[in-house]
């Protein structure tokens, strides 16, 4: 009897482990259904393989941008058709770049061609990278020195120019502007050009809100676990930037989170003067609030650039794309009136240094065509609308969606100082991470300003000491 | 038969053997290995000595999840194994759709851990929502989150062992019983749970250890939010191998400590139910 019921518990347990196996593997699944699907239409193809490894080297990229995979994808085909070299793109999901990169590079068939996140990005990876110095890459970068470089080499190249700051929706903007009885004396967005107008001008559109058609100004400060990047990391940039340049440094062991009431000040505008209750923006996603800016809830969100694909795609959304405008962000430092947007990079490529000199070779070929060949500009300007960094672009071959537009704008004023991305020099993911759930804590009530302002000195000291190890 | 048996004892078990060096001892002897190295990668590792260890215990993270854990393990296990084992009792009673029952019970069991830990979010949230809260707003409700998803999702495969387990009681056993007086309380107490304990053990073998080791349902339905106060053991090594460069020896060592933590814990709750296992 007691066998019998043994045999019974032990298959039960035998089906769990497959359940449970089903259960996780779905978590790596979102990391890796990509890649699967890319490395079996790989091995579809094994005579190409043989054919091209009799001299030449293959190119094997691992891809950061989901969102644009499938160009990568037609780019891959249209250069092995040109050139006979095999091309092999792999794009990590949203957000699991480096897990990605952790398990493919220890791969025999590893990435021959990366990118990295910057000088913090180059410390995990310098055994990694190799020195692309002599390459015409580099040669054809306009500002060198936004290459990831030590005195032994430049290890990354960054091969796209990006921008972020308010955008708003200038039709909302010009309703309001035309109200009788509005508290500002300025009649247009532009001239808005410190904090103190921005401040009041939202906080008089707040009044107006049922005059202009919207839930709130600014759309939701999205503080979901994940999804926090544009204030743990694009916002905290500002008040890092200016106390960088105050210090005359452009990294620190020990930030003192100088100018952190300008953080509040702009912070709680923000949250103060949205679509959404402070309370509520832990169930709030980046999509959301894109979302919110292109159906018209919100007049104004802070994004970057790459966000025009996410309000473009939106269905119904009633911004034309002439309305879709880029303000820089204010927070009330001394002399704003002529800060730029906040443009730099986190996306340099870099090249397996541990792979064969051929399959070197042939990386930066492809690379080198990308961004020089007719075909290859084509590709980059128009469907990866890619800012480039290079000089190898003419004034017409640069992208024309209204976002990329207008951080070209902003850089080609010169009357205007852009910010530079200091946050690549922000500690670890750990930092930001913590950073991010003392703002939704605050946002919720539950935490002060005070002790905002102390996770933020003390994560940074403890972050920077705990990887000098 | 024993002899037959020998002959094809290689066939048969050569290739899980196989499979299961490549899959679980070599990677687990690796890993043990890698605790000691500094890496990136898994093949330039490079010897360390204890660091890791010592930098793992430097904050309070691990033992805040370790607490955290130990919390959710003791009221998760109590509770699904006492819904498990009373919907057992009755869908053991012949009751009017029984199977159906069984069926649905069982079927949350199915579902992924991922997908599970999103939807109760989203549940969860829309009830909050009248609140004007999420779940992000207090510990606790992402505690209790995490409770409530367990036991939807495991109950119904332990009422499974259960009723298994409650099918095999000998019915003269029960019927001797009956005969001399018994109340059906004390038939439950004094037959039923002494013969069901080979089931009490698996099942509780099974939950304390999926309680300890949970990982996908944790990190979709709360990612350790607020503030890392509802992560458990296994997403704090997750976010400390990949939080953090240079730390990923420290998430090792970890997920070591981890292993033996575990591992101490089911064996010692398996040789305790064992004991009071009888023959029949």
């Amino acid at each position: 009897m007691k066998k019998k019921l043994v045999s019974i518990l032990l298959c039960a347990a035998m089906i769990s482990t497959v359940l449970v196996g089903c259960g996780s593997k779905e978590a790596a699944d979102q990391a890796t259904d990509e890649t699967t699907e890319e490395s079996a239409a790989d091995t579809a193809e094994p005579a190409d393989d043989t054919a091209q490894a009799a001299g030449t080297g293959k190119v094997y990229y691992l891809n950061f941008k989901p969102e644009v995979a499938e160009i990568w994808e037609e780019l891959a085909e249209l250069y092995t058709k040109e050139t006979g070299v095999e091309v092999k793109v792999v794009t990590a999901a949203s957000g699991t770049y480096e897990q990605t990169l952790k398990s493919e590079i220890a791969k025999t068939d590893a990435p021959t061609l990366f990118q990295i996140n910057g000088p913090v990005g180059y410390q995990s990876w310098k055994e990694y990278c190799l020195d692309l110095s002599d390459t015409d890459l580099y040669s054809w970068m306009i500002d060198k020195n936004l290459a990831v470089s030590t005195d032994e080499g430049v290890f990354g190249i960054p091969y796209v120019v990006e921008g972020y700051g308010i955008i708003y929706n200038d039709a909302i903007m010009r309703n309001y502007f035309a109200l009788e009885d509005k508290a500002v004396d300025i009649s247009s967005a532009e001239e808005i050009k410190n904090f103190e107008t921005l401040k009041a001008v939202v906080e008089d559109m707040t009044a107006h809100k049922e005059d202009l058609g919207i839930e709130g100004v600014f759309a939701s400060t999205s503080l979901t676990p994940g999804e926090d990047w544009r204030w743990q990391t694009h916002l905290a940039n500002l008040p890092v930037y200016y106390e960088y340049k105050d210090k005359g440094i452009s990294d620190t062991d020990t930030l003192e989170f100088t100018y952190s009431d300008n953080f509040k000040n702009i912070f709680d505008l923000y949250l103060n003067n949205s679509c959404t209750a402070p309370t509520m923006l832990a169930s709030k996603t980046v999509e959301d609030s894109m979302a919110e800016l292109a159906l018209g809830k919100a007049a104004m969100v802070q994004n970057g650039n790459w966000g025009w694909g996410d309000i473009a795609d939106v269905d119904g959304n009633t911004i034309a794309e002439e309305d879709v405008k880029f303000m820089p962000i204010y927070i009330g430092v001394e002399g704003e009136e002529t800060q730029g947007l906040c443009t730099g990079t986190e996306n340099f490529f870099s090249i397996n240094s541990k792979a064969s000199p051929e399959d070197q070779a042939a990386s930066v070929a492809f690379v080198e065509w990308l961004f020089s060949s007719d075909t290859g500009k084509d590709y980059v300007t128009n469907k990866l609308g890619f800012i480039t960094p290079f000089s190898t672009f003419e004034e017409d071959e640069k992208p024309s969606d209204p976002l990329a537009k207008e951080v070209l704008r902003y850089m080609e004023d010169s009357s205007l100082t852009s910010v530079a991305w200091n946050f690549t020099s922000f500690p670890s993911q750990t930092f930001k991470d913590n950073f991010g759930a003392a703002l939704l804590e605050y946002a919720q009530g539950s935490m002060t300003w005070d002790d905002v302002k102390n996770t933020v000195v003390e994560q940074w000291a403890a972050e920077k000491a705990a990887i000098a190890e | 038969m024993e002899r037959t048996l020998k002959k094809y004892f290689a066939v048969f078990t050569v290739p899980t053997i196989i499979a299961f060096t490549i899959s679980f001892v070599i990677p687990f002897f690796m890993g043990v290995y890698l605790s000691f190295c500094e890496f990136t990668t898994v093949v330039d590792a490079e010897f360390a000595g204890l660091s890791n260890y010592v930098k793992a215990f430097s904050n309070m993270d691990f033992l805040n999840a370790l607490w955290f854990t130990a919390k959710f393990a003791v009221i998760a296990v109590v509770s699904i194994n006492l819904f498990a084992f009373l919907l057992a009792i009755l869908l053991t009673r012949k009751i009017k759709g029984t199977n159906i029952f069984r069926t649905v019970f069982f079927m949350p069991n199915l579902i992924g851990g991922i997908v599970l830990g999103y939807i109760w979010q989203l549940v969860i949230n829309g009830v909050l929502a009248k609140y004007e809260m999420t779940m992000f707003a207090d510990a606790k409700y992402g505690f209790w989150g995490l409770v409530i998803l367990m036991n939807w999702q495991l109950i119904g495969y332990m009422m499974i062992i259960y009723i298994a387990g409650i099918q095999n009681v000998p019915g003269e056993l029960i019927d001797a019983a009956r005969v001399d007086g018994a109340n059906p309380l004390q038939v439950l107490k004094n037959v039923t749970i002494p013969m069901v304990m080979p089931s009490i053990t698996i099942c509780l073998f099974l939950t304390v250890s999926n309680s300890f080791k949970l990982f996908d349902q944790n990190l979709a339905l709360t990612g350790g939010a607020p503030s890392r106060k509802t992560a458990m053991l296994a997403l704090d090594i997750f976010d400390t191998f990949y939080g953090r460069i240079g730390f990923e020896g420290v998430g090792q060592a970890k997920a070591v400590v981890f292993f033996i933590l575990v591992a101490v814990i089911a064996l010692s709750q398996l040789a305790l139910t064992r004991r009071k296992e009888v023959e029949n």
